[in-house]
């Protein structure tokens, strides 16, 4: 396919990256490239100028910061993540979820970075990422802010990150004591998902959020609150969710209708929790 | 700085030879290796990163050349499907494909064999879990599926 013209610059700092980007209009960082290089195929973004976060080695690293915090680089790979021994200690659901995302080629190029970046409803991280309540570090050119998950996602592709910035990494709590759950049903396998849901149980309480059934995550609230009195049996996580479906408003389309969606976001939130607890258990 | 321009110095390794090209930025790397350079054994599906055709090993790593420029290449080491068997000797997983009839058409077959020679350098005795796991970003239209993954298996036990 041919795409529409562009610029491209491959800069060797983060500091020159944030300067590309600040400094040309139109200008759009790149990632794996394996939602922005189709997207641009079907001239649905035509950014002017692609600065390629390839060279950025420091925006691979995974580990931990000096309070403890699991910290993962924007351009880490899901494959570097399936693999990485400090994820699968600190927050093993990271390496669990990322193993079903598109298929051994498209994990080996893309990244947690762009995966969130690109928001896109159905994302597999947006909604775990809200559960595990993960931190966004991003850069400005003269100035470096934290987003809450809460506030990373803004709309349909849309997130914190404005112009002329750039996410560089993302924090995670190790879960010492926490278990995290992921459930959903997607279209074949390891396909896009039709609705989702993660969770997490720790002591300071449930954290739900909900995929695919809004522009953003969407968190179940009542749900979380009603399983603060701590009844996980199967019976209580169904009682607890019991009206979550018909709170939310989600869209139809080729994949189901809404009211499928609405049953299917019910159904994942109490797979979700049932997963987490048992992910606590055995602790 | 390094400043954006609209095409760029390429410099690869493909098959263990190095190639030198001015390219403009929005090639894509499949179209670069296919007729800038005319190894036209990878092939071009679907273009819309689903079907696989387009698999070369990237730094020893499978990845769909339909969705990376060729720019972002700069630098890589490159196998496709013509390095697998360069002095013309097949490997043993091309062997198996020949004896378990795992191509009818062929038109996926240069992808199938790139993912699959990834998996079995890292895993030379995979399960059958394990092939179908590893194929999964590769479509084979014809549905050949079940002889795929019997050649696979047998590549990786004949590798014994």
């Amino acid at each position: 396919m041919l795409l529409r013209e562009v610029e491209y610059a491959r800069p060797a700092t983060v500091d020159e990256a944030v300067a590309l980007l600040a400094g040309y209009e139109g200008a759009r960082a790149l990632a794996g490239g394996q939602t922005l290089v189709n997207v641009m195929k079907a001239r649905a973004a035509a950014p002017e100028v692609l600065v390629d976060l390839d060279g950025l080695d420091e925006l691979r690293q995974i580990g931990f910061s000096a309070d403890g915090m699991l910290e993962i680089g924007a351009m880490a790979t899901y494959a570097q993540i399936m693999a990485s021994s400090e994820v699968e200690v600190a927050r093993p659901i990271l390496a669990q979820v990322s193993s079903t995302i598109g298929d051994v080629q498209v994990r080996n190029r893309g990244t947690i970075g762009g995966n969130v970046c690109v928001a896109d409803p159905t994302n597999h991280l947006p909604p775990l990422l809200v559960a595990l309540d993960a931190t966004f570090t991003i850069r400005a050119q003269e100035s470096e802010r934290i987003a809450s998950a809460d506030e990373f996602f803004v709309g349909v592709y849309m997130t914190a990150v404005g112009e002329g910035e750039l996410l560089t990494k993302i924090g995670v709590r190790p879960s010492s004591g926490a278990g995290d759950g992921f459930s959903g049903l997607t279209v074949g396998k390891h396909g896009t998902y039709v609705a989702n849901a993660a969770a997490t149980i720790s002591d300071e309480g449930v954290r739900i959020a909900l995929g695919c059934v809004g522009a953003t995550p969407v968190r179940a609230t009542a749900m979380e609150e009603r399983l603060g009195a701590g009844d996980f049996s199967e019976d209580g996580v169904r009682a607890a969710a019991e009206g979550l479906g018909a709170s939310l408003d989600p869209p139809s389309d080729v994949h189901g209708s809404a009211d499928y969606r609405r049953r299917l976001a019910e159904v994942s939130a109490v797979r979700a929790v049932l997963q987490a607890a048992t992910a606590r258990k055995e602790h | 700085m390094a400043a954006p321009a609209a095409s760029h110095t390429v410099t690869v390794e493909i098959n263990g030879e190095s190639y030198e090209l001015e390219v403009p930025a929005r090639r894509l790397l499949v179209h670069f290796i296919r007729d800038d350079l005319g190894l036209t054994g990878t092939h071009v599906g679907c273009d819309t990163g689903n079907c696989g055709a387009c698999t070369v090993h990237l730094n020893g790593e499978p990845v769909k050349s339909c969705m990376l420029l060729a720019v972002q290449a700069d630098g890589a080491r490159i196998t496709t499907v013509e390095g697998l068997a360069p002095d013309g000797e097949l490997t043993p997983l091309q062997r198996a494909f020949n004896q378990h009839h795992a191509l009818q058409c062929g038109y996926c077959t240069p992808g199938m064999l790139m993912s699959a020679t990834a998996l079995l350098e890292r895993n030379p005795h995979p399960t059958e879990e394990d092939v179908r796991y590893a194929l999964q970003g590769n479509i084979c239209r014809c549905t050949g599926y079940v002889n795929i993954v019997e050649a696979v298996l047998a590549a990786g036990g004949a590798s014994a």
